[in-house]
């Protein structure tokens, strides 16, 4: 590329390898459906009841089913030893991090209630395949960026679960040292760069890694074919930060995917409620860039759409927008009341758990005996005890923490003349609050 | 209402003048023995104010099906429907916009953020285009507008969700920033920014929804208001004046009582109003008690206390016995680490100390 900003003057967003059945191919069409419609085609499909809403309306336009290509694929692969979609070790390791997720958030909420963990804790039951069927494809140098939703996100990336429970009982062995919270987890270690609590805020931030990516290649002359993944939910579809992004990522043509984790509900807004046109992976296309429906409740199709996605960042060839059709199995957050959803609907995605799903898959194709994801389980639950008990016995941040890390360089920012931070001053409580 | 007196009461050796202020603040709340949460206050403010003027509609996230967030706006779709109750999608800046747009054509809307943290994202609007217009326009356009929604730090939220916007709206021209502490504060203040002609921002408070104060049938009659720019004195007494806002107030009050202990009469101001400041009562009080003490959950620099210690400091300073002092939030994003987070806002003790040490002071 002759500038590193220019925008390219045909846009081609769907211009894939052309060995290759490209996966994503928007122009595609299936047969008409409603909204969602190609649930009915996916795997676990089961009709989901609408739920009764004002400006509820049927959508009939194209969705490009990523199942289907699946399964083809699955099929023209038959002359490869194995007709499976993945090996034994990466159905396990798959398996692993969506028990790790679904254990860790269980255990969550039994903390919550025992008063262990307090404010908003947005727990990610359900949804476990997108995480893992992401996560588990990058690179340690490979960013994520997420929303309050995020300690799945952080442990799927390699962030130890004593180091996210630790920081939820905010103690200072936490990996925020307690400072951060549920709705703030980071790991530079692991380029996880931020739960970010506000709708949308978190886009831009992820595209500005992605630029850097590019900006490291093309100015700084350094090898970095690194890339970001921006996970958000449908609600968050509605801001404008990110369409902003849409835009400058194909523009720019920056490494980004933007994963839409579409659980249908923004507290209590139905997605269909706050959105003129539901289909949000249509919005790609839009602005240059392929637009995919993956079903978000079957970590295999997600993995197989993460590749393409992640494959085709890191050649630069720009940005990916997935949709994710996935369901939370729990309120909002754990002060939620959850009145509003309804219980059909709950039901039927129950009936879709993500996990039983792979445990299905894995034994039915003899990649793994009960005895083996026993084994796992049991390992994992050890692990998120072990978590428990190291957060628990962790002591709360000292006093002296107290001013740190407001700046790098904190000269001049409640540090008395010695150069200390005035906190572990004796006097620091006899005042008043200020510092 | 039985606090009530007996914080009269404590307040011991009055003047008589303020004896008499004493026994009308007491009988102002005489009446009824009723009480009210501030949640219910506000729910019947929005209530009255859209059941009599149907120009009046609340927008924001979730005040519909879900009845709001913290349900402020609880039966108020089943009774207004849809088209007046609007759930909008999460886009601050798009519908405290569209607010905007339709106050410059004479409607009067409520614009609720589900927190006041979340304004940040439509500050655009609130700044510039609700604040400056009724002064670019040379008083064409006015913008008879409310944002609405909790404030200041909730618990156990983290550093973007727990933080104050009153220093910040309230140096911005153009807007008018009420907080309420009580019931009859939430009430009275509502009522008035709805019916009020310029941008109002209005600053509750998550932790106060739920508290119960006693109310007056007089506060409870629909045509109840008070006055936009005037402060309550809360509590009376002669030795230091306390400033506060908001939660502060209570906070405040529970000091007093402490102080009231060791013979020191605190004198409590809720001031009401952040923009317009009154002036006028803080400095009354200050030249009564000569000492002051400012209450805040804010950051300190550039706080609500740095403007209140101003306005003593150019029309009392004659009168202050001892220097001001300044209470506030600790100067750091809010920590979530629960030890932290009591560090980092201001607790009862401070104030106590903070007063005491005005009083013992001299200048
Ligand atoms: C700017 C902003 N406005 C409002 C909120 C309050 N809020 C928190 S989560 C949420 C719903 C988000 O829904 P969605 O994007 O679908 O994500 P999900 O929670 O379903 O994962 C809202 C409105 C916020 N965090 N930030
Ligand atoms: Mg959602």
């Amino acid at each position: 590329m002759s500038s590193a900003f220019a925008a390219p003057k045909i846009i081609q967003p769907l211009n894939f390898r052309s060995n290759e059945k490209p996966l994503f191919d928007s122009v595609k069409s299936s047969p008409t459906t409603s909204f969602l419609g190609s649930v009915q085609k996916l795997r676990f499909s089961s009709k989901i009841p609408l739920t009764s809403s004002l400006n509820c309306r049927s959508v009939s336009s194209n969705v490009f089913a990523v199942s289907e290509v699946v399964k083809e694929r699955k099929s023209k692969s038959s002359v490869s030893p194995s007709n499976l979609l993945i090996t034994k070790e990466e159905g396990l390791v798959l398996f692993e991090d969506m028990t790790l997720g679904r254990v860790f958030e269980d255990m969550c909420a039994q903390m919550y209630y025992r008063g262990k963990m307090f404010g908003f804790v947005h727990l990610y039951n359900g949804q476990e395949a997108v995480s893992t069927g992401f996560i588990k494809l990058l690179k340690q140098a490979d960013s994520v960026v997420s929303t309050y939703r995020d300690h799945v996100h952080a442990l799927s990336k390699g962030v130890p679960a004593r180091a996210v429970m630790s920081e939820l009982f905010g103690k200072a062995t936490g990996c925020c040292r307690g400072q951060g919270g549920s709705m703030h987890m980071f790991s530079k270690e692991h380029n996880v760069l931020g739960g970010f609590a506000f709708i949308g805020e978190g886009i831009p931030v992820a595209t500005g890694a992605a630029f850097t990516s590019k900006y490291k290649r093309e100015v700084l002359k350094e090898n970095c074919d690194d890339v970001t993944v921006a996970f958000f939910g449908d609600g968050t579809c509605n801001n404008g930060q990110f369409y902003e992004c849409l835009n400058m990522a194909a523009l720019w043509k920056l490494p980004i995917i933007f994963v839409v984790e579409n659980n249908l509900w923004a507290i209590g807004m139905s997605h269909l409620r706050a959105t003129s046109d539901p289909e949000i992976w249509k919005k790609g296309p839009a602005f240059g860039m392929p637009g995919v429906h993956v079903d978000g409740m079957d970590v295999l199709k997600v993995r197989e759409v993460a590749k393409e996605a992640v494959d085709r960042a890191r050649r630069g060839e720009g940005p990916t927008l997935v949709e994710c059709e996935t369901y939370r199995f729990r309120g909002h957050s754990l002060a939620d009341p959850d009145e509003l959803r309804d219980a059909g609907e709950k039901a039927s995605y129950n009936s879709r758990d993500p996990i039983t799903a792979l445990k299905k898959y894995l034994t039915e194709n003899n990649l793994a005996s009960e005895a083996d994801l026993k084994a796992i389980e049991k390992r994992i639950e050890e692990e998120i005890e072990e978590a428990v008990d190291y957060a628990d016995q962790s002591p709360a941040p000292h006093r002296s923490q107290l001013l740190e890390n407001v700046f790098a360089d904190p000269k001049g920012f409640g540090i008395g003349p010695d150069g200390k931070y005035r906190c572990e001053d004796p006097k620091f409580t006899e005042g008043t609050a200020q510092v | 209402m039985s606090w009530l007196v007996k914080q009269v009461v404590n307040s011991g050796r009055l003047h008589s003048a303020s004896r008499n202020r004493a026994l009308q603040l007491v009988r102002a709340y005489a009446t009824s023995g009723k009480t009210m949460t501030v949640r219910d206050a506000l729910n019947s403010a929005i209530d009255e104010e859209m059941g009599a003027d149907h120009r009046v509609f609340m927008m924001g996230e979730e005040v519909g099906e879900y009845q709001g967030a913290y349900k402020i706006t609880k039966g108020l779709l089943e009774k207004y429907g849809p088209e007046r109750v609007i759930d909008t999608p999460i886009t601050e800046a798009g519908f405290a916009g569209i607010g905007v747009g339709a106050a410059y054509k004479d409607l009067k809307p409520i614009i609720e953020f589900m927190t006041f943290n979340f304004s940040m994202q439509a500050i655009d609007h609130i700044i510039n285009s609700a604040a400056k217009s009724n002064y670019m326009s040379a008083g064409q356009i006015s913008v008879p507008i409310v944002f609405r929604g909790p404030n200041g730090a909730a618990a156990g939220v983290g550093a973007q969700h727990s933080q104050c916007y009153a220093a910040w709206y309230g140096s911005c021209p153009g807007l008018k920033v009420l907080a309420p502490y009580s019931a009859e504060d939430a009430r009275g203040l509502l009522k008035a920014a709805i019916r009020d002609p310029d941008p109002v921002v209005f600053l509750e408070n998550e932790i106060l929804y739920g508290e119960s104060f006693p109310i007056s049938d007089e506060v409870l009659d629909s045509n109840f208001t008070l006055p936009i720019g005037k402060a309550k004195i809360e509590r009376l007494g002669k030795d230091v004046t306390i400033t506060a806002f908001s939660k502060m107030v209570g906070y405040a009050l529970k000091a007093a009582d402490i102080l009231a202990e060791d013979g020191i009469s605190a004198e409590v101001v809720n001031l009401r109003s952040i923009r317009p400041l009154d002036r006028a009562t803080i400095n009354e009080s200050v030249r009564k008690t000569n000492r002051l003490v400012t209450l805040e959950e804010g950051f300190p620099q550039h706080g609500v206390g740095a403007e209140i210690c101003t306005s003593v400091v150019e029309d009392s300073f004659g009168y202050l016995d001892a220097p001001v002092e300044r209470i506030s939030g600790a100067d750091i994003p809010m920590p979530y680490a629960a030890n932290f987070e009591k560090m980092a806002v201001p607790q009862i003790e401070d104030i106590v100390r903070a007063a005491k040490r005005a009083c013992y002071r001299s200048a």
